[in-house]
């Protein structure tokens, strides 16, 4: 069900911009199913990684508040080219994914 | 004050724990940083910057920036973009004033000089003042911006 995509970009001020979108439903758990009138649980993604070259640089905590499917960006400054930037979430459910790309 | 940063230190590192033992954490990959779940959550704004930051002092700065539409037909999804030209960013903190759970979402710089930008697509239940926050070099600096909503989108 996971899926997660990354885009790197050059930025003007030097270093990269990292995108990433997470396939994710982000379920705040005030919802209700209309069907059955139950509620839906949470179910978000806490936190996503970002690390550089093997070394974490920052990470991003997701709560409720944030959209279905993030589309989550970060400006890195010391990026280059042939840098290996890794991104991985972890959600409340226990559930995972990562990504990994090449700077080109 | 110390005794906040203390009680966040050991709250932070028994959720580490007990995440670590019920085996989400695998072994040759630990996370940096535990999810900051007492900032989440339906807490007043300042409790929530006091959870994150270890602080709750906060100074206006111009150099600190919020793109954000004026006017969100969606509240489902609005693109918020948090741009700073401050040195040393420690941390990142959006929070939506009038949402269920203020505190929306937020960056911990690690290194790389991460952080000059930070953007994510929020949810908003309705019209409300959303506040950036960045703590650099120890201080923490924010911005505001109205953002109106015509459909929100909390569920409910």
């Amino acid at each position: 069900m996971a899926s997660t995509k990354m885009k790197i970009k050059k930025s003007a001020e030097g270093g990269h911009d990292v995108m990433v979108l997470a396939k994710h439903p982000m379920e705040t758990g005030l919802r209700k199913d209309k069907k059955t009138g139950e509620k839906i649980p949470p179910h978000f993604i806490k936190t996503m990684e970002f690390a550089l070259n093997g070394t974490a640089v920052a990470q991003a905590d997701l709560g409720t508040g944030v959209s279905k499917n993030p589309l989550i960006s970060v400006h890195l400054a010391t990026s280059k080219s042939g840098d290996t930037v890794m991104v991985s979430w972890v959600d409340n459910m226990g559930e995972s994914d990562s990504v990994e790309k090449t700077v080109s | 004050m110390k005794r906040r940063i203390f009680l966040k230190g050991s709250v932070a590192a028994s959720t580490l724990a007990v995440a670590a033992g019920a085996g989400l954490l695998s072994p040759t990959r630990v996370l940096a940083a535990a999810w900051p779940e007492s900032a989440f959550g339906p807490r007043p704004e300042a409790e929530a910057l006091e959870a994150f930051f270890g602080s709750s002092e906060v100074v206006e700065s111009d150099q600190v920036s919020l793109k954000a539409p004026l006017q969100a037909e969606n509240g489902a999804v609005v693109p918020i973009k948090v741009m700073t030209s401050l040195a040393d960013v420690e941390s990142i903190g959006v929070i939506v004033v009038k949402n269920p759970a203020p505190f929306t979402t937020g960056l911990e710089v690690m290194g790389a000089g991460a952080g000059a930008m930070y953007s994510a697509r929020i949810k908003m239940g309705q019209t409300s003042p959303v506040n950036c926050y960045v703590k650099a070099g120890g201080k923490i600096y924010m911005t505001s911006q109205e953002i109106k909503v015509t459909v929100g989108g909390c569920g409910g």
